[in-house]
């Protein structure tokens, strides 16, 4: 079972909110999809549930087109929505229930899956209240047990732990993480800690394009992205680091320059040795490895 | 689908709107019916109960479009319509299903005037002496128009997210097709087109089944306009 983004383009009026965008997820693969706001995620999301029809191109959810088939397609689907909409007078179960229905479940599946979920998904404790009582938290967990209830293979996730605290936050990714086992799972957010903590793919969309599309592994060990970070007491010359890689001042002062460099073991000498030369009172060289976070930054900004 | 039917049903009487839309259905009903001097029945002589059906179609054009204005336009604001969409049901299954809610709710704001009718049978003299076939004519009648306006106001609802706004086009658009059109035909320069004006206006049809002949040619006008609302609210949810 995949999901096979292809060639998706979509226009908002003029404006192109997404184009030739295509990627893979593969089964049993967290896939993050990851982007500045306003840079397609949703609307990538929205039409690979069937909620949005594209302008070209098309999904494929385990080779059955989302176009021709959409009805038959969404089965195979779970989709947790961004900002989670929930029926907020129905009770947890009902609302459950209700959802059951519309997968065409009957009674006894219905019940004991909806037993199931509300274990699954840490609900025992508020699984007698109606919808608008709980937390975000809980309610997070109510559309997430939605998105699972028919158990689908494919799991589509919009931010879904946009909102919780930091105790929520560990149990839902671990949530994730416990589904994610035999499925596809593409979840869009904003925390990189996230991806690097559940993510086996990374796709990262800019201005609906994609920039990256790679596996976390791959982008991380991605080698020569070191950046060195230089701070001395005098002003400093870019013109000094012109061997050693792309060089810019770090946070806007004069004093501090940040260098991306393929070889960090050689440049950190010959940064040592301009040191001398130049007669520096050197305060401070640190080292960091390029983790998604600035790649993230690198890649979008600007 | 079923669970569709039941979550439509189960939102208007779980809502205290609900029994609101009912209650002052029914008590402007029986006030016009009953209490009213120039309307009511019980100064009125004859074993009859037209004010009944001269005056519901009226409180329709209010009372239906706020039973319906809910089922579209609020699953839209509060984003539980992407639920729907991504769901396996389909969008003709959608409003299908919204409808039949709708209709189950407007029968069973009709059923209690049933009751007018075993009080003026009993009232009768003798006791029984009421044009029985005028009466059910009328009242299918009502049904009907009921089942028009809630065609009319699910296609207001999807026209929007604001459920005023919907309300609105509802009460609009019932108010043009039961009233508006036969009084169109009034003006001179419309003659060329008064027979037609008349024959696609609500009121004439209705007017017509009161007589207590149920006639295929007014059930067809009636279904044929409830399925065109039904297919442009269909129509027009696509389009997005």
């Amino acid at each position: 079972m995949s999901l096979e983004v292809k060639h998706l383009s979509k226009f908002y009026g003029q404006q192109k909110v997404l184009d030739d965008v295509s990627f893979v997820a593969e089964k049993g693969q967290v896939l993050g999809f990851l982007g500045p706001n306003g840079a397609g995620k949703s609307t990538t999301m929205k039409i690979a549930t069937g909620f949005l029809l594209p302008d070209e191109g098309d999904v494929l959810i385990n080779g059955i087109s989302v176009l021709d088939k959409p009805k038959q397609v969404s089965k195979l689907i779970g989709y947790l929505p961004e900002h989670n909409p929930l029926y907020m007078d129905m009770y947890i179960k009902e609302f459950l229930t209700f959802i059951g229905g519309l997968y065409e479940m009957k009674g006894k599946a219905i019940k004991s899956r909806i037993d199931e979920l509300i274990i699954l998904c840490g609900l025992e404790v508020e699984s007698h209240k109606k919808i608008h009582q709980l937390s975000k938290g809980f309610r997070q967990r109510v559309g997430l047990a939605k998105a699972l209830i028919h158990d689908p293979e494919v799991i589509i996730l919009d931010e879904p732990t946009a909102g919780l605290d930091p105790n929520q936050l560990v149990e839902i990714r671990k949530l994730i993480k416990n589904i994610s086992a035999d499925k596809t799972l593409i979840l869009s957010t904003h925390i990189m800690q996230e991806v690097e903590a559940i993510c086996e793919k990374v796709v990262i969309i800019n201005k609906g394009k994609i920039v990256v599309s790679d596996l976390l592994q791959n982008l991380k060990s991605d080698k020569g992205k070191s950046i060195l970070i230089l701070e001395t007491e005098e002003a400093l010359d870019l013109n000094w680091f012109n061997d050693l890689g792309k060089a810019e001042f770090h946070n806007d002062r004069f004093t501090a320059v940040s260098i991306r460099t393929s070889d960090a073991v050689a440049s950190r000498k010959i940064l040592l040795q301009l040191i001398q030369e130049k007669s520096l009172s050197l305060i401070s060289l640190q080292q960091k490895e390029r983790n998604l976070e600035s790649i993230f930054h690198q890649i979008t900004h600007n | 689908m079923l669970s569709l039917y039941w979550k439509e049903v189960n939102a208007f009487f779980n809502n205290l709107s609900g029994y609101l839309i009912l209650g002052v259905f029914l008590v402007s009903l029986g006030l016009v019916v009953w209490v009213f001097p120039e309307t009511s029945v019980l100064d009125y002589g004859f074993a009859d109960l037209e004010p009944l059906f001269i005056y519901t179609p009226y409180i329709f054009t209010f009372l239906i479009p706020a039973v319906t204005m809910k089922m579209i336009a609020e699953e839209k604001r509060s984003g539980t319509w992407e639920i729907l969409m991504t769901s396996p049901v389909s969008i003709p299954k959608i409003i299908l299903v919204k409808y039949l809610a709708a209709l189950t709710l407007v029968v069973v704001a009709l059923l209690p005037t049933l009751i007018y009718y075993f009080s003026v049978v009993q009232l009768g003299d003798p006791p029984g002496n009421i044009d029985h076939a005028g009466f059910f004519g009328s009242w299918i009648g009502l049904v009907f128009i009921g089942a028009v306006f809630a065609s009319i106001g699910l296609f207001g609802s999807a026209l929007t997210s604001h459920q005023i706004v919907a309300f609105i086009w509802g009460v609009f658009i019932s108010f043009l097709m039961y009233f508006g059109l036969t009084a169109l035909v009034q003006i001179q320069i419309m003659s060329p087109f008064a027979l037609f004006l008349e024959e696609i206006s609500l009121s004439f049809h209705y007017q017509s089944i009161s007589r207590g002949v149920i006639d295929a040619q007014n059930v067809a006008y009636f279904l044929s306009v409830i399925i065109i609302m039904l297919g442009l609210t269909g129509l027009w949810i696509r389009r997005k």
